[in-house]
């Protein structure tokens, strides 16, 4: 391979794997060097992102203007009733709130917001500027929620305190603050709560009736078309079944201690690990082999007619190579593996977020030769794109273009995407959308792969 | 009904922003940055701000935008934020090697104090900033103004730390550009040209913005007005600032710096508007107005004339950005339309003055409010008071559009779901004639589909 100029530094980032060459361990969940053009985001970024998709209650975000701008109704969270989560409230601070302090204002805007919409709660976000100038959201939000009499609870989120994995965390914490709060008593024995799903596209839709069509007792989604009372009941639930393990695996660990709740970890992508995710659901009520059955009959039918769906796409991309950049690890494994079952292989993967075991784990399904790349900008992926002659891109809105603009396929598997893509039918839809891209027929009128016709 | 809770009672708001019609500074200083030829913006702050505006950019335009971060931590923010920014000048100079790197700042670095003057002089010092490679910089702290307010302080720094002046004039003139897309950027120098006058023209973001597919990913795209140019400026008999907002504040300081005279205009939307470009540019430079351009403008009137009865007294709420509000509502009163309400985000005292005297002299009952609290959370509630037969705004305008069932027209930033403007120009007379079909497309489609069978025209 042509050596690539890589940034210093980062060198401990990347790693090809190679036959019969040492595997040193990748660095990871550390903070991007300064001056890199790099494709991650914030801590705000990741509290809003995990707790957005609920949508009975306000989300305000304490800070100027542009955290709430950027962050308005972005991601395709669906929801089946109320949509207050899709509205942008701001205490848009100003100069003279710097100087003397911006409680006041958010005092007021809370109140004014809660009479105005009579929402089930309200979320706090603080912005870095709100962790410079010491306001005290704690005691604004505990002065709201006595007055207002519903839950306003602050979210810790100063962009600079951080990754974005500690915006899952601290959105976590919220969402923990609210568990263990509603009544309990009706909920079956044989439940679950969805973790890590935030139905983008309406995909925890599918998955939930998937579950429902076993017998179980879907309790909460967290978040995806979120409901307040929903969140304060999931304490109920027997286990708690985690998808997205960077976003909510601190809360079902958080869970499993304060109420007792296990929890496994699943991946809602793939026919593999879509049937897998039913499967270790039901494995976890033996003493109810109707469940397994039902779970093993769910697959089948699925199964049954996606298989020879996906036959033809299969024919059309075998041999051809794909490239993954996405948010987080477990995402990656999955893709890999579905990848896999339409013909192609994978020639880099590469995520925002995984920690060391991800990445150990990507390593030994990873072929030879894939390049494999934590925290990346968009030079390393285009050279790396080029080098080993991808066909397709898998990632999110900044690396669409680039994907364009090199002349391969690209499919947004980030929060852009427009059809659900987990699930059985989700995996048909993930492969139409991968055979339309990359076998459109733009192709033949654009130079491809570094400027050849 | 997404919007279904907007109320129809007006209250004044303490604080409270709802649905915003603006967003922050930063992103307006690495757009006008992106308008540099090899030019790398940099976002002096959290990583979150830098990936914030390149989406919100990317989701515009459909293009990759590349900026790169101070990526600040906790550290950081206790002990100030030189190590991380002398660093990353560093770090972008080996790796992404642009020509010049544009520092904006942020919220969090502003409000810790970090002096971007003093820590870019540093680098220089350091000899982190190799020979013939710049670092600029614009303070665009986030709580003032808005994202117009840190395009207009970038395109500043752009004009005070590039120009210089020999002492020899060259035969040409500047023109510092508004907020405008690459389309339009396009349309101003294809005009000039027309004319005969040799521009400056900054920042210009066409061929960067706008760039064709070739097969590579160009980290630096062959657009943008290069350092030659931008030294020159300071050489130029005069400049043109279109748009006393987001543009006459780098020809303030260019006149300050370098003794260039400029004359501010509004930013050439519409008939009128074009018409004072085109007298002002012919003026200066001393030329004729040639035969095409008077064509050009003698179709736009024909069309204006050919259609006026679709459009009189057509009631338009809008909102958006002040130099493009300003000509647009402008030409909404050419065309006998009504302009019912109109809303900005951006603060400033110049802006309402302009708007109002605008108002005063030709629509005085129109609702008119910029600054704080002036989001579309009010417009929507103007409309349910006084309704509208279209609305005209950036792609939020859409929820607005479907409760209200009114038609809509995409115009301003950001439109995160149409494209068009990246390619067509709303300004000149082809921008004029572009807006003209958009606004008759918008009606006529309408009366179409609400017409009663036996009112339903073929020949319109």
């Amino acid at each position: 391979m042509e050596q690539i100029t890589i940034l210093e530094g980062r060198q401990k980032q990347i790693f090809e794997k190679k036959k019969g060459v040492a595997q040193p361990d990748i660095a990871c969940d550390t903070s991007s060097l300064s001056g890199s053009v790099s494709q991650r985001a914030c801590v705000f970024c990741g509290s809003r992102v995990v707790l957005y998709p609920i949508a009975d209650a306000i989300h305000v975000v304490h800070g100027p203007i542009g955290c709430a701008a950027y962050t308005w109704d972005i991601r395709g969270a669906v929801s089946s009733g109320p949509e207050l989560h899709r509205l942008s409230f701001s205490t848009d601070l100003q100069e003279m709130d710097v100087i003397y302090g911006g409680e006041k204002k958010l005092y007021h805007s809370l109140i004014e917001l809660i009479e105005q919409y009579k929402p089930k709660a309200a979320f706090i976000y603080s912005t870095c500027i709100v962790g410079l100038i010491g306001d005290d959201i704690e005691a604004v939000c505990r002065k709201v929620a006595k007055e207002t009499g519903i839950p306003v609870l602050p979210v810790h989120s100063e962009g600079f305190k951080g990754t974005k994995k500690d915006g899952y965390k601290a959105a976590c914490h919220s969402l923990m603050k609210l568990i263990g709060t509603g009544p309990i008593d009706e909920i079956s024995k044989y439940s679950i709560n969805i973790l890590g799903e935030f139905n983008l596209a309406g995909e925890a839709w599918i998955i939930r009736q998937y579950y429902e069509k076993m017998g179980i007792e879907v309790v909460a989604t967290l978040t995806g078309d979120g409901r307040i009372d929903a969140v304060r009941r999931a304490h109920g639930a027997t286990l708690n079944v985690v998808q997205c393990s960077g976003s909510m695996t601190w809360l079902a660990k958080e869970m499993e201690e304060k109420y007792g709740i296990p929890y496994i970890r699943v991946s809602y992508f793939g026919i593999e690990d879509m049937s897998k995710s039913l499967y270790d659901v039901a494995k976890y009520f033996p003493d109810r082999p109707d469940i397994m059955d039902a779970a093993k009959q769910v697959v089948s039918e699925e199964v049954k007619t996606l298989y020879p769906s996906l036959q033809k796409f299969k024919k059309a991309l075998t041999g051809k190579k794909a490239a993954i950049y996405v948010g987080g690890a477990f995402k990656t494994f999955s893709l890999i593996k579905a990848l896999r079952s339409i013909g192609m292989s994978v020639v880099l993967a590469g995520s925002q977020t995984g920690n060391k075991d991800d990445y150990a784990r990507l390593k030994e399904m990873c072929d030879e030769g894939t390049v494999i790349v934590d925290d990346s900008n968009p030079v390393e992926l285009s050279k790396f794109i080029l080098e080993k002659e991808a066909d397709l891109l898998i990632g999110g809105v900044k690396e669409r273009p680039i994907a364009f603009k090199l002349g391969i396929g690209f499919c947004d598997h980030n929060h852009e995407r427009k059809i659900p893509l987990a699930g059985f039918v989700g995996m048909y839809n993930f492969a139409l959308e991968v055979y339309q891209s990359v076998m459109s027929p733009v192709w033949q009128f654009a130079p491809r792969k570094g400027g050849t016709l | 009904m997404l919007l279904r809770h907007t109320s129809k009672e007006v209250k004044e708001r303490e604080g409270l922003t709802i649905n915003p019609a603006k967003t922050c500074q930063p992103i307006g200083a690495m757009y006008a940055a992106l308008g540099i030829h090899g030019c790398l913006p940099h976002s002096h702050g959290s990583q979150g701000c830098c990936s914030y505006h390149r989406s919100t950019l990317t989701r515009h335009y459909k293009e990759p935008v590349m900026a790169a971060t101070s990526s600040f931590t906790e550290g950081a923010s206790v002990f100030g934020g030189q190590a991380n920014l002398l660093a990353a000048i560093e770090t972008i100079f080996s790796v992404y090697d642009p020509d010049i790197i544009a520092v904006h700042s942020t919220c969090l670095s502003e409000t810790i104090g970090d002096d971007l003057q003093q820590i870019t002089r540093k680098a220089k010092d350091d000899g982190k900033v190799p020979e013939g490679k710049h670092v600029i910089f614009a303070s665009t702290p986030s709580f003032i103004g808005s994202h117009i307010t840190g395009y207009a302080n970038m395109v500043t720094g752009i004009a005070t730390q590039f120009a210089v002046s020999t002492g020899v004039k060259k035969n040409q003139f500047n023109i510092i550009a508004g907020w405008m897309e690459p389309s339009d950027m396009r349309e101003i120098k294809r005009l000039s040209k027309e004319l005969g006058v040799k521009i400056v023209l900054f920042p210009d973001t066409s061929d960067v913005l706008d760039a064709p597919q070739t097969g590579k990913h160009e980290f630096y795209p062959k657009g943008g007005t290069t350092v030659a140019e931008l030294q020159s400026a300071g050489d130029s008999i005069s400049s043109l600032a279109l748009g006393a907002i987001s543009a006459e504040p780098a020809a303030i300081a260019l006149e300050k710096s370098c003794k260039v005279a400029f004359e501010t205009l509004d930013m050439p939307i519409g008939l009128s508007a074009t018409d004072r470009f085109i007298m002002a540019l012919s003026q200066v430079a001393g030329v004729k107005v040639p035969d095409e351009i008077t064509a050009e403008r003698g179709r736009l009137v024909d069309v204006m004339a050919d259609m006026e009865q679709y459009l009189y007294g057509k009631r338009v709420a809008l909102f958006g950005d002040p130099d493009q509000l300003l000509p647009l509502t402008e030409f909404l009163l050419d065309l006998n339309m009504k302009p019912a309400h109109i809303v900005s985000g951006t603060p400033g005292q110049r802006f309402e003055k302009q708007m109002r005297q605008l108002l005063d002299a030709r629509s005085p009952e129109t609702n008119f409010r910029n600054g704080l609290q002036a989001d579309m959370f009010l417009l929507h509630q103007w409309m349910k008071n006084e309704p509208v037969d279209l609305l005209i705004g950036n792609t939020y305008g859409k929820y607005i559009a479907r409760d209200e069932d009114v038609p809509f027209i995409r115009f301003g930033f950001p439109i995160l779901d149409r494209i068009g403007h990246s390619y067509f120009p709303n300004v000149g007379y082809s921008g004029g004639l572009r807006l003209v079909e958009k606004l008759l497309n918008a009606v006529m489609d309408r009366q179409d589909r609400d017409a009663l069978e036996e009112k339903f025209e073929l020949v319109m």
